[in-house]
């Protein structure tokens, strides 16, 4: 009998420690199946970030080298530029990413860099016991925004994909969620799209996850995921953001 | 005024507004998020209070000089991998002679390392791990009673020395609650006025603050104005304190936390009628030297207990000029020791060097 | 007198909470204090946990490496911290939750059936100040009168309906054991 629900070879047997209803746990799960399907397990190499997701190394049984807060795209480009033949991704959280390695980010992605960016937005600096983050949406409340984000004092909040693909070295960048079956199954989707976009040379790719933060979020696994529906997606809409590989058959 | 409990980072926070802090900027990290956490639900109660989370420390510190430069009492906070990125503000605070308090709530590194108590941060905010020739006052508080008084003391020596001032906490410090006595709230009308703060050129010359002086001559002068200041800190700042010490005939060195459960030996120590005293340096910089080579005078041994692989150890043989000598016990990682462990270290050394 | 105490559960049982009434009610009456609560990634596992420090000395560490009381409202916390408590010391149990027993035959051992003494409140809530009662009671490192000032100081801010149904909760506990 074809096994149809095991653990992709590519990720160890070490269970997660992430919260019930975590998204980095499905993220992992469909990178690991990801790697597998594409055979790419001895040829990729990973860079977490300081976040929820810093013990990244202890899951996936690839290679993988630690980046300081932010600083992610910048590591990763040292990575690519020696090992050009490599696939290179770096998996970001939203303060990781859009806070602050703002400036690694954008400049990665004007460089055009080969590498893709797994970037993980569930609004909240979720490793630090959720304080406002770079994409925390107005009137959220966090325990830097105890009265709720404000434009007036806390400013708007980012959504560095759109900023992302105008840079002219961007080729192809999609927002997508892991809150339901068919959300997962799109995100495993672009994922796969990135790495072989990478594998063709096409620059920097990117994939934003919309993914549930249960415990800073203060609400239950399944309360979170039709937040990411009904509120997260208003500010954040899912699809493609750019796409310059000229496919148009997995274009979804 | 009757005590609190409060947590340490609280406490930080709490003394701060009272020392007429008005402006906060930082960024979250591990073991002072409830720094920021406090200034956010504080500060837009108190009058004019201003918190931003930045997006970075970088960007952090330079609202501090922001800040500062337009007259306010600013602060900013983090620990060790975020104290690193804020040395180029803090480099640039000292050139502008700009006050700000800056707090660490140091933990186990290098790198990442982890998020338990640890003081291996003594270097970097002794030596300044920012560029250029120039010193930053250092508290090493050891209660939360002393983050309250030194915080507060801080603001205080940074307006009147226009210079950046470090508390050097550190994870356990920050975390746990003590019974505080806090200090009294000053007005803000009376916080000393700064002539020198760019408020607009309204009816007076307009005025710059800079830090590039191309001029070697001029840079130079700069400097050594820089060093009569640190000359005068290291005259009138530095503060220790001793206990046990006059029969001593070992002494134990040590500072903050690791201070603490040294002098919890100490006294374990002295039930059993082993000599041994504490000198615990308040300020890490300026360092109390002449404390020491006083010591040096009477007792031969000492002893110096860090919780890193020896830091101030080196400031300790600076002091001693080669007189005594110093058996170093260090414990980096974050690891903590219980004063019963460190008491059974002291005294081995005690009896091997036939004190007793 | 120099007394450590640690108290550990899931987090949401309110174990910081029971550490910082303890600490609060120790300074009150004059006594030396230090609560240390677990913090960061530690918290993330789901366990929380709480040093207390009572004493009439100045206190030279927070940290309790071998307390004289442990009060365990979960499974996990009994495994973690059974083999900690020094011998002769003494275990406060939530044997609603908890089915081990310690396997060491040195500590004295207190069960507290939290979530059934509970219903016996209108709220069905407070268990840990249930257990805080039932604490004070046989450390003694309290007394009730000041603890039920704590609580007054600590809860009446809001709703006095609040501080009441603590009140009722920690005597609940104090005279539970016997
Ligand atoms: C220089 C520096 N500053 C701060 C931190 C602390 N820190 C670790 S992770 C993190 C943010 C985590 O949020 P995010 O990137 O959104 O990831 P999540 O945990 O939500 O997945 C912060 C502020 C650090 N490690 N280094
Ligand atoms: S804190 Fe949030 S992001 Fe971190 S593991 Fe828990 S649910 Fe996931
Ligand atoms: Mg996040």
């Amino acid at each position: 009998m074809k096994k149809v629900f095991g653990r992709p070879k590519s990720l160890k047997a070490t269970p997660f420690h992430y919260c019930p209803g975590c998204g980095h746990s499905i993220i992992h799960r469909l990178i690991g199946e990801v790697i597998d399907e594409m055979n790419l397990q001895e040829k990729i190499i990973g860079v977490p970030p300081a976040g929820c997701a810093v013990l990244a190394y202890n899951y996936f049984d690839i290679d993988m080298g630690e980046a300081s807060h932010g600083r992610a795209a910048a590591v990763a480009t040292g990575f690519k530029r020696v090992l050009p033949d490599r696939i290179v991704f770096t998996y970001q959280g939203d303060g990781d990413m859009a806070a602050i390695g703002t400036a690694e980010s954008i400049h990665a992605a004007a460089r055009g860099e080969n590498i893709t960016t797994i970037f993980v937005n569930n609004g909240v600096y979720g490793m630090t016991g959720g304080q406002m983050a770079p994409t925390t949406i107005l009137g959220q409340n966090t325990t830097t925004s105890p009265r709720g984000r404000k434009e007036k004092t806390e400013g708007f909040p980012i959504n560095l994909s759109e900023m992302l693909a105008i840079a002219r070295g961007s080729s192809y960048i999609e927002r997508t969620a892991v809150n339901t079956p068919a959300n997962i199954l799109k995100t495993k989707k672009a994922i796969a799209k990135a790495f072989r976009l990478q594998m063709q040379g096409y620059g920097f790719t990117l994939v934003e996850i919309l993914s549930a933060c249960p415990t800073n979020w203060k609400m239950d696994p399944v309360k979170s995921s039709k937040w990411i529906d009904e509120v997260m997606t208003s500010h954040f809409p899912l699809g493609v953001l750019k796409d310059n590989s000229g496919d148009k058959k997995d274009a979804h | 005024m009757p005590k609190v409990l409060m947590r340490g980072n609280h406490v930080v926070g709490e003394a701060a507004i009272r020392a007429g802090c008005r402006y906060y900027f930082g960024y979250p990290i591990t073991p002072q998020n409830e720094i920021p956490e406090y200034m956010s639900e504080k500060l837009p109660e108190a009058e004019g209070g201003v918190f931003i989370q930045a997006e970075s420390e970088i960007a952090s510190v330079h609202m501090v000089i922001g800040a500062s430069m337009a007259g306010g009492r600013v602060m900013t906070s983090s620990s060790g991998p975020g104290i690193s990125l804020k040395q180029e503000g803090i480099s640039f605070l000292c050139a502008l002679e700009l006050p700000a308090v800056i707090v660490n709530m140091s933990r186990g590194g290098p790198g990442l390392g982890n998020i338990a108590p640890s003081q291996s941060d003594y270097f970097q905010a002794t030596r300044g791990g920012g560029h250029g020739d120039y010193r930053t006052i250092v508290f090493g508080p050891n209660s939360c009673q002393e983050l309250a008084d030194l915080t507060y003391e801080g603001f205080n020596l940074a307006d009147k020395y226009r210079t950046p001032v470090l508390v050097l906490g550190d994870g356990m410090l920050g975390q746990m609650m003590e019974p505080v006595e806090l200090p009294q709230e000053i007005p803000l009308k009376k916080l000393p006025a700064k002539d020198w703060a760019l408020t607009g050129a309204k009816g007076r010359a307009s005025r710059f603050i800079r830090s590039l002086i191309l001029d070697p001559i001029k840079e130079e002068e700069h400097n050594w104005k820089l060093m009569r200041k640190y000359e005068k800190i290291t005259r009138e700042e530095v503060r220790w304190e001793t206990y046990f010490a006059d029969d001593a005939k070992m002494m134990v060195i040590a500072f903050g936390i690791a201070a603490r459960i040294a002098k919890g030996a100490i006294k374990r120590l002295r039930e059993e009628g082993v000599k041994v005293g504490l000198l615990r340096p308040i300020t890490l910089w300026p360092f109390p030297f002449k404390a020491i080579k006083e010591i040096s005078k009477k007792v031969k041994h000492f002893f110096v207990f860090e919780m890193n692989m020896g830091q101030m150890l080196e400031d300790v043989k600076l002091g001693l000029e080669g007189n005594g000598e110093v058996h170093f016990y260090g414990r980096p990682g974050g690891v903590i020791l219980t004063p019963l462990e460190i008491a059974r270290v002291i005294s081995s050394q005690y009896y091997q060097k036939r004190l007793g | 007198m120099l007394i450590k105490t640690i108290f550990s559960g899931f987090g949401g049982q309110g174990v910081i909470m029971m550490g910082y009434l303890l600490a609060t009610a120790g300074m009150i009456e004059g006594k030396n204090v230090t609560c240390l609560p677990s913090y960061g990634a530690e918290v993330r596992g789901g366990t929380a946990n709480c040093t207390v420090v009572v004493s009439s000395e100045e206190i030279a560490s927070p940290v309790a490496s071998e307390p004289e009381y442990a009060v365990l409202m979960n499974n996990p916390s009994l495994i973690r911290f059974q083999n900690q408590v020094q011998s002769g010391g003494t275990v406060f149990l939530n044997s609603s939750l908890i089915e081990d027993r310690p396997i060491r035959g040195d500590l004295v051992i207190y069960e507290v059936p939290l979530n059934d003494l509970i219903k016996q409140l209108s709220e069905n809530r407070g268990a840990n100040v249930v257990m805080l009662g039932a604490f004070i009671k046989k450390s003694g490192l309290v007394t009730p009168e000041t603890m039920i000032r704590v609580l007054k100081d600590t809860f009446s801010g809001k709703n006095p309906a609040v501080f009441k149904s603590n009140r009722s909760a920690l005597m609940l506990g104090y005279e539970y054991l016997k």
